[in-house]
């Protein structure tokens, strides 16, 4: 057991410094690009006391080193600092909408998991058939358009013309029941499974296929095992881990997918949150945003790594 | 020569032609000027105005023939700009290897374990959003795709002997990056390359459509659905059609890049 464990917290410690050598990018980023940071969030009319004044309170007359670990010290004791356009407390507001987004995902990947997996299943079941071809043609037009277009098409047609659901997540508010809030975030995460669905049918589709032309299933077959013992215990156990692999690519391209659906169904999100700030140039804001989706990014694709390794008896014994 | 494309990719072809000859003709096509207004608001679309008219009274069909415009030229540049920088970089990295392979390897991975979105947000927060930084931003963020791809396959091809023997030769970086390696890494690069114009098309659109991108009053296809999303909600579909135009050059291009990399497999055994 103890090669795994050493593994695993080799893995964290590595996702750790890759944390940490993102949040030196954002800050890079962010602070020390060409042109002066405050000119830009003042715009050109500004005055130069008006100048002046943002520059100290942006710290921007410290050497950027020490202005940086003045941000990470505070970053890491859960201080995120205050917003330059509303003056609150970013971590506060932070939380709460990252919970909102989290509330969102969740429910776009229960639902878009179970069933990728399924497709994914019935497309290896009846594979160069029409309904492989259909779903790999469905797949294909729902990959060339834009999330956001998927969400006004949808937004269109069911929200507007049907009114079978809410066109917008108005409803969605803090003290509402659950029932009010799913029937709010009923189209968004419609969008957000349409979008995941087609990559992740496709990879578990390869995924499955690669694992099914392997000499062992063949041999499998061969020896009289009925479909059913083929695949749940030759196909399933070896096809753990690139599912798993692709679930949380998935998820996290989900993370992504969030920022513009938020925006488009004017949910309460941290997607949201980072678009608004971004075109008010509120610097601390988009930092804080940026390392915490980087932070789940990474996190996620670190969990696709491990859950890798612990399925996989040749990486969990590496020679 | 045309005898042999397949008819998915005699089609994808012709869409991605058309759709690149309406952008460089634009101002001869179009039926009135981008930003004149020649009308009601969201007038339904009638022979005068056949897509209609948008939030402020300009002829739609007009405004689309200019959004492709400015798209296809910022996916074109911004392609051209990462298909540069990336390939070269990703080359010399195979051909120097050592620490020069492992500084820039590290740094791609660096910046790869960021969602490119968030990161041109973060970036475009503090930078002036106009037509060249967007470019170079796009650009450069997807340029470690690109990076990645172009090194994999260089790596297999500096083993070769007769790169090899260009160097004993006594042939410097550059001669081996752009005669030896170059000529025979191409074709899995050129059709990347439609995926890629692919991507961009989609990341300006999004970074349009959330107020980052092209700045009114200049067209482009994720802006017009900023701007008449609001329609949507009085059953106006005049934001959807974007998504058709998006829709079908993506998949035309992407027609087309699957020909080229299935006739360049086929032919050559692998490469």
């Amino acid at each position: 057991m103890a090669p795994i464990l050493k593994l695993i917290a080799q893995r964290v410690a590595l996702g750790l410094l890759l944390l940490f050598m993102v949040s030196v990018l954002i800050f890079i980023g962010t602070l020390i690009l060409p042109g002066d940071v405050a000119q830009s969030i003042l715009g050109q009319s500004a005055t130069p006391e008006a100048l002046a004044n943002l520059r100290r309170d942006l710290g921007l007359n410290d050497p950027p080193v020490q202005r940086y670990f003045a941000w990470l010290g505070g970053v890491l004791q859960g201080d995120l600092g205050t917003a330059l356009t509303s003056g609150q407390d970013i971590a506060s507001v932070m939380w709460a909408r990252l919970g909102n987004t989290l509330f969102l995902a969740f429910w776009a990947a229960a639902i878009s998991v179970p069933l990728a997996i399924f497709l994914g299943l019935l497309a290896v079941r009846y594979r160069d058939r029409w309904p492989d071809k259909l779903i790999s043609g469905v797949t294909l037009a729902s990959i060339s358009v834009p999330e956001f277009l998927i969400a006004y098409v949808l937004m269109f047609f069911i929200g507007v013309k049907l009114r079978w659901l809410n066109p917008t997540a108005i409803g969605f508010r803090p003290d509402a029941d659950v029932f009010t809030k799913l029937e709010a975030i009923a189209l968004p995460v419609a969008v957000l499974t349409l979008v995941v669905l087609a990559h992740m049918m496709r990879m578990t589709r390869a995924a499955i296929l690669n694992v099914m032309q392997s000499a062992y299933i063949e041999t499998a077959e061969l020896k009289g095992l009925t479909l059913f013992s083929v695949i749940w215990r030759h196909a399933f156990p070896n096809s753990i881990a690139p599912v798993v692999n692709v679930v949380m690519l998935n998820l996290a391209y989900l993370v992504v997918g969030v920022v513009v659906i938020e925006v488009v169904f004017v949910y309460p999100g941290m997607g949201q949150y980072l678009v608004d700030h971004v075109s008010k140039r509120d610097v601390p804001v988009v930092q804080a945003c940026g390392l915490v989706f980087a932070a789940v990014y990474i996190g996620l694709n670190l969990i696709a790594d491990i859950v890798s390794i612990v399925s996989n008896p040749r990486l969990r014994h590496p020679k | 020569m045309i005898r042999n494309i397949p008819l998915a990719a005699m089609v994808g072809l012709m869409f991605t032609g058309l759709y690149f000859a309406m952008a460089i003709l634009a101002p001869w096509i179009a039926p009135y000027g981008m930003a004149e207004i020649v009308g009601d608001v969201w007038e339904p679309s009638s022979p005068e105005h056949l897509l209609g008219t948008d939030n402020i009274g300009r002829d739609l069909l007009t405004r689309m023939i200019y959004g492709g415009r400015t798209t296809i030229f910022i996916a074109t540049v911004a392609t051209l700009i990462s298909f540069c920088t990336g390939s070269i970089l990703g080359f010399w990295a195979a051909v120097a290897g050592g620490w020069v392979d492992q500084l820039l390897s590290r740094f791609v991975d660096l910046v790869m374990s960021i969602p490119s979105l968030i990161l041109a947000l973060v970036i475009l927060s503090v930078m002036p959003v106009t037509v060249p930084v967007l470019v170079v931003v796009m650009g450069f963020l997807d340029s470690t795709r690109v990076f990645r791809l172009s090194r994999a396959v260089a790596v297999d091809i500096t083993v070769m002997d007769y790169v090899e023997a260009a160097k004993l030769r006594g042939e410097g970086y550059r001669w081996v990056i752009f005669r030896e390696i170059l000529p025979n890494a191409l074709s899995p690069l050129v059709a990347e390359m439609g995926l890629r114009f692919i991507f961009m098309v989609l990341f300006i659109s999004t970074l349009s459509f959330l107020g980052l991108g092209i700045q009114p009053p200049e067209a482009d296809w994720g802006g017009i659905v900023k701007e008449n999303a609001d329609g949507i909600n009085y059953g106006i579909g005049a934001a959807l059609y974007p998504a058709v135009a998006i829709a079908t050059l993506a998949i035309s291009v992407n027609l087309v890049a699957d020909w080229v990399l299935n006739r360049t497999t086929s032919l050559k055994g692998g490469r």
